[in-house]
């Protein structure tokens, strides 16, 4: 039984993350992209905890304020999103191109 | 004293009977018409008889004394204290400073004078003011808008009544104003005829000159005697502060005589009197001949204790009176409108009482008006029954032969001409006589002059006198035959007042009866309380002439009795002229001034061209070759420089207005808009293109360009 060390939680947050970014870049559903920003801030708090077993508490501190900001962005992206649906009835990115010259 | 003391009575009457007409006239019945105004009149004529013989008694026991009653005041403040002096107030209303830094209120009161002066105007006007109503019923009878004249009238006499018996500058203004507009009204009775309208203007637009001087002269006796009663006034004018020959009070004095020429149609503003008779034939004897018209003689005579202080203005008035009546009896010497030839004589007997006045002969003068209110108004009621009976014509060429059938009418007016051509016995010669006699002895020298003027006049006014009785009631009859069958003598109505102004016109100048011919002049002792001190002061004027002139009196007497009888064979010889010129004259006859010299006929039959020069002059009808001068050539002047001057700086202003509007909006729109503004905006968005070809618009490959960056970084970083 190999113990499990620093590196093999470093690729699963890798791997996660690489989930992450795909899901961002190509789902076109804003809901779909909001829950894989998740998936990279997840990644990121698993980094952050696996390196706390080496330098101390701090990483496990920080990944608490990034939950909290996750939750936050979450609120605040999906209230856009409400609001944006009821304007254009839709929720799909590539209609979203108000920002267009 | 009771008809003394509430002399304002008699000239309310007749405004009652005026306010009756104007309000309830048109419902009215011509009978209730004549009750009401004609007797408001006789009323007004009886209570001015009690009360001029209570003033007899009053003057009795006041030697010298004018019975005043003020009513209360009308103008300005009550800073009257109990003796009824005028109590200077620096805040009063209408206050102004006089010429000697005193303040003083402008102040007239409502207050009644009565003195023989406006006693002996008081009584002719009502008196013959009553009979030219009672002929007004007669001869108006058939006519439209009685109730107007007779409104009028009513209205005229209040007017009149409030003139003379006004104690105050103020007071004679608004009489005198009241009269002009009555005069007015009563002109263009007829108005639907357009010469009646207009001569109506006419008279009222020559009188507002006249009266413009009144009131400037009205505005410098207030300056100067810080007062307006006449009480006032002449208090001061005879205290002896005042030089004679003093410059205000000659202004003062020229400028009332400019108002007396107006009103009294004296040179050069007569011109509207002979037009005014385009109004009905009693207005002509009632307002513009007997009554209204001496006015301006009032006037003078109730200033005469400031004319004395100012010789000039004697000398001007005498000057005017006597070259008024020799041109006015000149142009009536060729008239052939009945009426005409009384209105040009009215104007030349105006002028003999100016002379009067001039040469300080006050009470000849008013003797004259007085006189001359009689027998003129019995001439102009005389030919209204003249014109009665011929059917409405007025020229004399068409008439002749009348006097078999009008007998009545012939008789008074007979009587009216010899009055006034000045045959022993009657009115006319008394006053007349007085008068030439009056300028022959009080001022001497050059002003014989005037005495021969005065003579001239005379004869011509015997020569047009005695023409119109010729022309009217002798020679042959020229009318056409239906007009020779209406000739009827005059309605009951008509006759009596004409009869009853025959008999003053014949007695009226015993009451002047002069010394020289055994009477005791009882006129003019009459009037002594009036102007003696102005004879004193007149007299003063050069002691050393006094005494020569007395004992000259002396020894003249033989000289009046020539001059009397120069002045009776004068008479005699215009109207032996006239009897010889027109006794046959028959249809199409020749007057004998056009026969001896048609040039002079012709001046005189155009009035010395007065009115065409007038016109270029001051009315601006007629162009002074291409120039229009006068009030409508400076209407028109004034019409250039408005249209073209103000007008053009208007329009300039606009376009001034417009083309820098137009400069700045171009300036704003390529300038300020097109640099400015729209300058960077178009750089801007010229520069733009480049960047915005990146901003494509789907945020997953801005994400995704952003990731590439990342992972390049961090490849950099770890690979190098």
């Amino acid at each position: 039984m190999v113990p499990i060390t620093t590196l093999h939680y470093l690729v699963v947050a890798a791997a996660l993350f690489v989930l992450g970014v795909v899901g961002v870049l190509t789902r076109r559903n804003v809901v779909i992209v909001l829950m894989s920003i998740e998936l990279i801030l997840n990644a990121v708090n698993l980094n952050l905890v696996a390196f706390s077993r080496i330098w101390g508490l701090h990483g496990q501190v920080f990944a608490i304020f990034v939950i909290t900001d996750a939750a936050a962005e979450a609120a605040v992206g999906l209230g856009i999103l409400i609001a944006f649906f009821r304007n254009k009835e839709t929720i799909n990115v590539d209609e979203i191109d108000l920002m267009k010259w | 004293m009771f008809f003394l003391s509430h002399i304002w009575l008699i000239p309310l009457l007749p405004a009652c009977g005026a306010a009756i007409m104007f309000f309830f006239g048109r419902k009215l019945q011509k009978s209730t018409v004549s009750a009401v105004c004609v007797g408001a009149v006789a009323v007004a004529f009886i209570w001015a008889c009690l009360a001029v013989w209570q003033y007899r008694d009053y003057s009795a026991s006041n030697p010298g004394k004018p019975y005043q009653t003020i009513l209360y005041t009308w103008l300005g403040t009550n800073n009257v204290d109990a003796q009824g002096n005028i109590v200077p107030n620096d805040h009063a209303p209408l206050g102004y400073t006089r010429q000697n830094n005193i303040p003083a209120p402008f102040q007239a009161d409502a207050g009644f004078l009565l003195d023989p002066l406006s006693a002996i105007w008081l009584l002719f006007v009502t008196g013959v003011g009553m009979l030219i109503h009672i002929y007004s019923t007669g001869y108006m009878a058939h006519e439209g808008g009685y109730y107007r004249f007779f409104g009028y009238l009513n209205l005229f006499m209040f007017s009149m009544l409030t003139l003379i018996l006004g104690n105050n500058y103020a007071l004679m203004f608004v009489g005198w104003e009241g009269v002009g507009l009555c005069s007015y009204l009563l002109i263009g009775f007829y108005f639907q005829r357009h010469s009646a309208s207009s001569a109506a203007n006419k008279a009222f637009i020559v009188n507002r000159i006249g009266d413009a001087g009144f009131l400037l002269g009205m505005f410098t006796i207030a300056w100067y005697f810080g007062s307006l009663r006449y009480t006032d006034v002449n208090h001061l004018a005879r205290s002896g502060h005042f030089a004679i020959g003093d410059p205000i009070i000659t202004a003062a004095t020229l400028l009332l005589f400019v108002g007396a020429c107006g009103k009294s149609a004296q040179l050069p503003l007569y011109v509207w009197l002979p037009d005014a008779m385009e109004g009905p034939t009693p207005v002509s004897a009632l307002i513009h001949a007997a009554t209204m018209v001496t006015a301006g003689v009032y006037m003078v005579a109730r200033s005469n204790a400031l004319f004395v202080l100012a010789p000039t203005s004697m000398k001007t008035v005498a000057i005017v009176g006597a070259l008024t009546a020799i041109f006015a009896a000149s142009i009536g010497l060729v008239q052939n409108d009945i009426k005409r030839v009384l209105a040009y004589s009215t104007v030349s007997q105006l002028g003999y009482m100016f002379l009067a006045l001039g040469v300080g002969a006050f009470a000849a003068g008013v003797f004259h008006v007085f006189t001359h209110a009689f027998f003129k108004a019995l001439l102009f009621l005389g030919s209204g029954s003249v014109i009665h009976a011929m059917s409405g014509e007025q020229d004399m060429r068409n008439m002749g032969g009348l006097s078999s059938k009008i007998p009545i009418t012939y008789r008074t007016m007979a009587i009216a001409t010899l009055a006034i051509a000045g045959i022993p016995g009657f009115a006319g010669f008394f006053s007349k006589d007085e008068i030439l006699w009056q300028a022959w002895a009080s001022e001497g020298g050059a002003y014989r002059v005037l005495w021969l003027i005065g003579v001239v006049t005379a004869l011509m006014t015997a020569f047009y006198m005695g023409r119109l009785i010729v022309l009217t009631f002798y020679s042959k009859p020229r009318m056409s035959h239906e007009v020779e069958h209406h000739i009827h003598e005059s309605p009951k109505a008509m006759t009596v007042p004409l009869i009853i102004l025959a008999f003053f016109s014949i007695f009226a100048g015993w009451l002047g009866l002069p010394h020289s011919l055994g009477g005791s002049d009882r006129f003019s002792k009459f009037l002594e309380p009036v102007f003696a001190r102005e004879q004193k002061v007149l007299q003063a004027e050069e002691p050393a002439k006094l005494a020569a002139a007395e004992q000259e009196q002396e020894h003249t007497d033989p000289l009046e009795y020539g001059l009397m009888a120069l002045s009776v064979a004068v008479a005699f010889a215009g109207l032996g002229w006239a009897w010889a010129s027109y006794n046959r004259a028959d249809k199409g006859y020749v007057e004998p001034i056009a026969g001896m010299a048609p040039p002079v006929y012709d001046t005189l039959l155009n009035k010395y061209y007065v009115d065409e020069a007038y016109d270029y002059a001051f009315t601006g009808r007629r162009k002074v070759g291409d120039v229009r001068l006068g009030a409508m050539g400076l209407g028109e002047a004034s019409w250039w420089v408005d249209s073209h001057i103000i007008d053009g700086t208007v329009n300039g202003a606009g376009w001034l207005t417009r083309f820098t509007g137009t400069l700045s909006s171009w300036w704003d729109k390529w300038i300020i808009d097109g640099i400015l503004v729209n300058g960077p905006a178009v750089l801007s968005r010229f520069l733009s293109y480049p960047a915005r070809i990146l901003q494509w618009g789907l945020v997953q490959w801005y994400a995704l360009v952003m990731t590439l960056g990342l992972v390049g970084f961090v490849a950099y970083y770890a690979f190098r």
